[in-house]
């Protein structure tokens, strides 16, 4: 990135459809955009020293949907991923998150998610967004993905199927990526579902120092040539999950090819 | 053609029935409010649309297309009476289209009728189901005239009926929830968030209405212009102030302070988005706004400046 190149200019440069007010049609704001960027931009230079590999696959226009692993108790890993969209890309890009739906019952999360152009995540706004030509970002592991332990950091859990379904109707190419250290950054022990339950998200992670608080622990983000498959997206579930299982074999790959990495630099 | 607007004393319906006249139609009109200084060349009729000599219009003069536009919002009404205008009005203006051999009926309905929750759609097309209705009762006899109005596209195949949802309006300065809505110079916000609205101009409307009415459309459409705006920027840019309350204090302010009574889920209005795509009435009508955002939020700021300034 070069170092004229501010945080502002890199807003400004996003290639959205905003009109006068500085909103796009689905409301995504320049103005919060450019709050977000320093607090994001921190973290991700400065606490978590993300180092970003592969940025090159990815699209630098149209459509594409970033498909990866979640690491971390929650959503430090979308935060990060979104931020090298907006770092690292040239032009700038807009990862779009699909999130989860008890967001939106909170107020502050649910005004910053809708102006920085992290939706719900229903089937219709991916299609919606894709038919776009946005950047769509998509943790097909869900909810069971953040809630991970520590001991499980590089594993997957199982994948939805309707993001496959969603890039064959729109003819999207898939973008697999590795995310790796969330795991070290929020250490999760034990996961709280009653006590979620109680405050309206699915759990609360535990960490050994108690709090969920995130560690300056380095990320790393690898992305992996574009996966681009043939259909129409009505085709019976067993070849969508063959296909589904492609994708998760390659970031699997992605994910053990960064351990080794994270490891040999350990011992450097 | 001959028409027949009902609810013709409203805002938008005056300026419809004046555009009407003006584009050669014949036009006519019902209401039981007064419509003082009407154009001489619309026939007005003050009588409720329920009442048995507003079919003798229906029999005697043969409209050949209807404008539904006598439904009322329970900021304008409360309880049982406005139950019985929306739907008892609604069955009856289908029932003498019905009988007297109208061609053409326009039900004037509003995008409300999807609702407002925390998983809302962006852009709900015309197939989505209402929602959060247990929430927001003061809705359910809107949505249900929507949906007894769309009964006729199978019930009356003869007759060319459309449901128009149609999304918040400002006009110069208008009338309607929005403008009720921004009357103050200070406007109440839910803190922590600030919901995407659609906003069409009046004088859109009443294109979009005669488009529909000309092109004679068939079905359920969405009607609203450009694209929407956080409601922050609605109230910034007519001039006013946000003022963000805690969702709790704002429910405990309804109906007191001047602020209408509402269910606790009718805040859900101002903090979750109703947004409603639109391509469907564009491609079967071509409609194509002329005010932008910008314009028509500074034509609505110049004609209704704040209070005290």
């Amino acid at each position: 990135m070069a170092l004229d190149d501010s945080l502002e200019a890199r807003v400004e440069r996003l290639e959205l459809p905003f009109n006068e007010f500085g909103v796009d049609p689905y409301g995504i704001s320049k103005k919060h955009l450019a709050r977000a960027a320093p607090v994001l931009a921190f973290f991700y230079r400065h606490y978590f020293r993300v180092r970003c590999f592969g940025c090159e696959h990815v699209p630098p226009r149209g459509r594409g949907m970033l498909v990866g692993n979640h690491s971390g108790g929650y959503a430090v890993d979308g935060a990060m991923v979104l931020t090298s969209m907006f770092l690292e890309m040239d032009p700038p890009r807009l990862a779009q998150g699909m999130a989860e739906k008890f967001i939106n019952r909170f107020p502050i999360a649910s005004l910053w998610t809708s102006r920085t152009g992290q939706f719900t995540g229903l089937p219709e706004h991916a299609r919606r967004l894709l038919e776009d030509d946005r950047l769509l970002m998509i943790f097909p592991e869900g909810y069971k993905g953040t809630a991970k332990l520590y001991s499980e950091r590089y594993s997957l859990v199982d994948f939805g199927t309707g993001f496959m379904r969603l890039a064959l109707q729109t003819r999207s190419p898939i973008i697999p990526f590795a995310f790796l250290g969330g795991g070290t950054a929020v250490p999760t022990i034990a996961n709280l579902y009653k006590l979620g339950r109680l405050l309206g998200v699915p759990y609360i992670p535990v960490t050994p120092y108690v709090l969920p608080l995130p560690l300056p622990a380095p990320l790393e983000i690898h992305y992996g040539e574009p996966l681009t498959f043939t259909g129409t997206g009505n085709e019976d579930d067993e070849i969508i999950i063959g296909y589904v299982e492609q994708v998760k074999a390659r970031i699997a790959e992605l994910i053990e090819k960064g351990r080794v990495r994270r490891q040999e630099r350990l011992f450097l | 053609m001959r028409v027949l607007i009902l609810g013709i004393a409203g805002g938008i319906a005056r300026k419809l029935a004046t555009r009407l006249l003006a584009a050669g139609h014949e036009v006519l009109g019902l209401d039981a409010r007064p419509w003082p200084g009407a154009p001489p060349g619309i026939e007005i009729h003050r009588m409720d649309v329920r009442k048995r000599a507003a079919e003798d219009i229906f029999r005697r003069r043969r409209p050949d297309a209807v404008v539904h536009m006598a439904t009322v919002t329970a900021f304008s009404l409360k309880g049982g009476e406005r139950e019985r205008i929306n739907l008892d009005g609604t069955k009856t203006v289908f029932d003498h289209c019905r009988d007297h051999g109208v061609k053409q009926v326009l039900f004037v309905g509003r995008h409300t009728f999807y609702g407002a929750a925390p998983d809302s759609l962006l852009y709900h097309t015309e197939d989505e189901p209402p929602r959060a209705l247990d929430k927001v009762p003061e809705l359910a006899d809107l949505v249900a005239a929507d949906l007894y109005a769309a009964t006729a596209l199978w019930r009356f195949p003869e007759m060319t009926t459309a449901v128009l949802r149609l999304c918040y309006t400002l006009g110069a300065p208008g009338t309607g929830t929005l403008v009720s809505f921004l009357r103050g110079r200070r406007v109440p916000m839910v803190l922590g968030y600030d919901p995407l609205f659609q906003v069409l101009q009046e004088e859109d409307v009443v294109t979009a209405l005669q488009l529909a009415l000309e092109k004679r459309i068939r079905g359920i459409f969405n009607v609203a212009g450009p694209p929407p705006m956080p409601l922050s920027v609605i109230i910034r840019e007519t001039g006013r102030t946000p003022v963000p309350l805690p969702s709790t204090l704002l429910a405990w302010l309804l109906g007191r302070m001047g602020l209408p009574t509402l269910s606790q889920g009718a805040l859900d209005h101002i903090k979750y988005p109703i947004v409603a795509d639109t391509r469907q009435f564009r491609e079967a009508t071509g409609f194509q706004y002329a005010y932008d955002e910008g314009r028509l939020l500074r034509v609505f700021r110049e004609a209704a400046p704040p209070p005290g300034r």
